[in-house]
């Protein structure tokens, strides 16, 4: 007789069910995901630094493609990494769902009988005196056994009693809560955003919350752009601490408005603000400082400039750009090849003694800004995206912008450089700025709720012992005790024979007669 | 002398110690020939498995007795090579004023003393023979040593480790190390033990590094033993992990993003769950599990050093 394609097809998907299903699976899908897990921590993430992926690009031009094509600069959301784990979620689907219902069964059903032999289990005990059957339930009781007496026909009374069930209830919580955890980790991907956001001190740098007010955002795929909740911020004062060179505490006074209502807040790292179901983080910090540019025919202009950090000393690196500089009065025009660009460096502590631009303390104890200076046209016009942090550099090489100093210039709080047309640029201050990250993740308290239940279950999935204990009274006036442990612990004979001991305290117990029990586990 | 010194002295002297103990462990392992030689369940009910059998071969250069000696010797100096190496952390905390996992030299010492600690439980549970110090000994020293390599000053905290989550999150990772220490020991020995065993039921011959498995207990007690370990580290680096993510969220704004410890984390995580679920799936993969906890173990150790020092990550900043 041959099986019909449908038959086939249907015994055929039972065995790929089977296997996909089976602990074997599991295990090898286990460790196929530790070994996918693994390129992530070497190559360099979009999803954490896409400006990495970038460097790699350029110092790898040949492979970085390669390597691109084979998501290796996306890791965790490469095909490869959800087919692994998608496989997992499968398989443990597949084997919770049954074990949920043996173990549903298994709950309500009594303890089984014990087997005609009862010599055959790892623990086995004779009893020569009498054993009452009101002390074995109430030892059984007390012990918190599950019971069932069965009396058979040839006057044989039976006391089954199982106990432990907490350990597959565990198991399969505890398989249930990775699901769960991977459901909150989907609906943050999905429902999530977050914007990082440099903010300076003073009300005139103050922020609101909406896209193109940060440096730098993602969206999740289901995160209209205009249904970000609406406050601003405000960076009232900035404090670090160093302690030996090293910061030791951040602090930042913040102002916020919603709705209105203005409130204020001291954010500090590891205490983040929550507004309106967002969190405000402060992640970092660095210095801003403050110069004013005054052209030849004498109009000034402020900048108020964050410096990026280049080191623990915060030796910073910054620009400042003037492409409306040189304004004529008279002729009331703009010369486009007049613009004025600086790039500097921020020393904090500047050693007058050893004149080095890189200082070695990063408080603000003598700070010194070393300039650079450029004039011609600055290239911000051609719409380009192009870096707030230095003077265009293709511009310097196209000759486009021309370098006025050789040696770089250092001046201190209150001092001048002075350019040959007669400008100066003034170093004003140092101010501080705080780096904020904002962030909602709906996923989260999904994913922190899956994780307690994880916890909570993994204790008695590991540690509860299921095991049966039986007695039986034979018509021939013998008494028997026997036990299993249905998984692999010792300690069964003691627990067994204590409760023996409790059951017949007058008789001794004579050992098991066979030399070694099969499938013995104590 | 000044708080730092005083706890590098105390450090100098507890790897003195160690190595004594480890030393007079070796004496009692080699030469207490009371210690069956097969099929000796780790510690008998009462202790009455272990009969005294006269060694026919070689005259030992020490007695029985004072091997047995020797290792209560070796158990006094444990004691007070671990009292030392905790006077050591806490002269530091006095030093400096915080909580003691601050760099890495720090977190290696803290693993050194938790996997102590827990040999020492287990010792004195008599779930171990105390003889197999020289094994634990042994790999806390190395542990010990390794960490002088990556020495450095005791020193205030970056601002985003000022916190108790680094007390909690920290601590239960230390821990976790420190066991799954042990645990790797036991799952060696169990290797070394069982391939010891079929040399010998296949009647070959047993040479030098093999012959020191011997005197090791029955190999499916130090496979269970193994597992038993695991079992109580299992919880602990999971919680370990959940609350490195809580105070990742306070801290950087995110609780996961796959930073490279983050990375080798999980991975750990997911070998020893594999472990777990090898010992119950059939026989050969339970065959293959002490293999699974020593990739793990393996795993634990890659993210301690490698990480550290090779990869640049967020975790980096705590400083080698
Ligand atoms: C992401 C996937 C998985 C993880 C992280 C995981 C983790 C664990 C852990 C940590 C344990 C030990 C704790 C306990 O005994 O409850 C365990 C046990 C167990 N797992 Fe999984 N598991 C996964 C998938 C699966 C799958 C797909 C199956 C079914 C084929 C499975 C079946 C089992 C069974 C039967 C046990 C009980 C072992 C025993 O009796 O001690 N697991 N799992």
């Amino acid at each position: 007789m041959t099986a019909t394609p449908a038959k086939q097809l249907r015994s055929f998907g039972r065995r790929w069910w089977h296997q996909l299903t089976s602990m074997r699976t599991a295990l090898l899908l286990l460790l196929a995901l530790a070994l996918a897990a693994i390129p992530g921590s070497t190559f360099p993430q979009r999803s954490i630094s896409a400006t990495d992926v970038t460097a790699y690009y350029e110092r790898y031009p040949d492979l970085a493609p390669v390597l691109d094509r084979l998501w290796a600069f996306d890791v965790y959301t490469s095909p490869w990494f959800s087919a692994i784990y998608l496989l997992l979620m499968v398989s443990l689907v597949g084997c919770i769902i049954p074990r949920l219902g043996v173990h549903l069964r298994s709950l309500r059903a009594a303890p089984p009988d014990a087997p005609k032999r009862m010599e055959i289990l790892p623990y086995h005990r004779r009893l020569d005196g009498q054993a009452n059957e009101t002390r074995a339930q109430a030892a059984l009781k007390q012990q918190r056994f599950r019971t069932v007496r069965r009396e058979s026909d040839d006057g044989t009374v039976t006391i089954a009693a199982e106990k432990g069930y907490l350990r597959e209830s565990g198991n399969l919580l505890f398989h249930t809560s990775v699901i769960f955890i991977l459901v909150g980790v989907a609906v943050g991907s999905l429902f999530s955003w977050y914007g990082n956001r440099i903010l300076s001190e003073g009300a005139d740098q103050a922020f609101c919350n909406n896209l193109q007010q940060y440096d730098e955002y993602g969206l999740g795929a289901y995160v209209p752009e205009t249904s970000l909740p609406s406050f601003c911020l405000q960076l009232d004062s900035f404090e670090a601490e160093f302690t030996n060179g090293g910061p030791t505490a951040y602090d930042a006074d913040v102002t916020y408005t919603v709705d209105g209502a203005e409130d204020t807040y001291n954010l500090r790292v590891n205490h983040p603000l929550n507004i309106d179901g967002a969190n405000v983080f402060l992640i970092g910090h660095g210095y801003t400082p403050v110069v004013t540019y005054t052209d030849r025919y004498g109009n000034t202009e402020t900048r108020t400039q964050p410096f990026l950090a280049m080191d623990p000393a915060l030796n910073s690196e910054g620009a400042f750009k003037f492409p409306d500089a040189n304004y004529n009065p008279e002729t009331g025009e703009v010369d486009p090849n007049a613009e004025v660009g600086f790039d500097a460096i921020l020393v904090p502590t500047y050693d007058d003694a050893t004149a080095m631009l890189i200082g070695s303390e990063p408080e603000l104890n003598n700070p010194v800004l070393a300039l650079t200076a450029y004039r011609g046209d600055l290239g911000m016009g051609d719409g380009l995206p192009e870096s707030v942090y230095s003077v265009n550099e293709e511009q310097i090489t196209a000759g486009d912008l021309e370098q006025l100093n050789d040696t770089v210039e250092a001046i201190g709080v209150g001092d001048s450089m002075e350019l040959d047309d007669g400008s100066t640029l003034t170093f004003d201050r140092v101010e501080q700025y705080a780096v904020l990250q904002v962030r909602h993740d709906p996923g989260g308290p999904i994913v922190l709720g899956g994780a307690m239940i994880l916890l909570a279950a993994l204790l008695p999935a590991l540690t509860v012992r299921r095991r049966r204990y039986w007695i039986r009274w034979n018509p021939d006036g013998t008494v028997e005790t026997a036990g299993l442990n249905r998984n692999d612990y010792d300690g069964l004979e003691e627990e067994c024979d204590a409760l023996t001991a409790d059951i017949a305290p007058d008789t001794e117990p004579t050992p098991p007669r066979t030399e070694e029990p099969i499938g013995s586990t104590s | 002398m000044t708080g730092a010194e005083a706890a590098n002295t105390l450090f100098v002297a507890t790897i003195l110690v160690y190595a004594a103990a480890m030393f007079a462990f070796a004496l009692e392992y080699a030469f207490d020939k009371r210690a069956p030689k097969r099929a000796e369940a780790l510690v008998a009910a009462g202790g009455s498995a272990e009969t005294e059998t006269p060694d026919e071969t070689a005259a030992a250069p020490i007695s029985p007795a004072a091997a047995r000696g020797a290792g209560r010797l070796g158990l006094i100096l444990t004691y007070l090579g671990t009292g030392a190496l905790a006077a050591s952390i806490v002269t530091r905390v006095v030093y400096t004023g915080r909580w003691p996992w601050g760099n890495m030299f720090e977190y290696t010492v803290g693993v050194a003393l938790a996997g102590m600690v827990c040999w020492l439980v287990l010792v004195q549970s008599k779930q171990v023979p105390r003889r197999l110090g020289l094994f634990a000994t042994f790999a806390v020293t190395m542990v010990l040593g390794t960490s002088v390599r990556v020495y450095t000053e005791a020193g205030p905290l970056v601002p985003a480790l000022d916190s108790y989550w680094i007390i909690i999150h920290v601590t239960a990772a230390i821990a976790a190390s420190g066991v799954l220490l042990i645990g790797c020991v036991f799952a060696i020995l169990h290797l070394i033990k069982r391939r010891y065993d079929r040399r010998v039921s296949d009647g070959k011959s047993i040479r030098f590094p093999l012959n020191v498995a011997e005197r090791l207990p029955d190999a499916t007690a130090l496979e269970r033993l193994t597992f038993k370990i695991h079992v109580f580290a299992f919880p602990l680096l999971t919680f370990g992990i959940f609350a490195g993510a809580v105070w990742a969220h306070f801290a950087w704004g995110r609780y996961w993003a796959w930073d490279p410890k983050e990375v080798w984390a999980f991975i750990a995580w997911v070998v020893y769950a594999a472990y777990l679920h090898a010992r119950v799936s059939g026989r050969s993969a339970k065959a293959n599990a002490p293999w699974i906890a020593i990739l793990g173990y393996a795993v634990m150790l890659f993210n301690l050093t490698a990480v550290n020092l090779v990869f640049n990550g967020l975790h980096s900043y705590a400083g080698v």
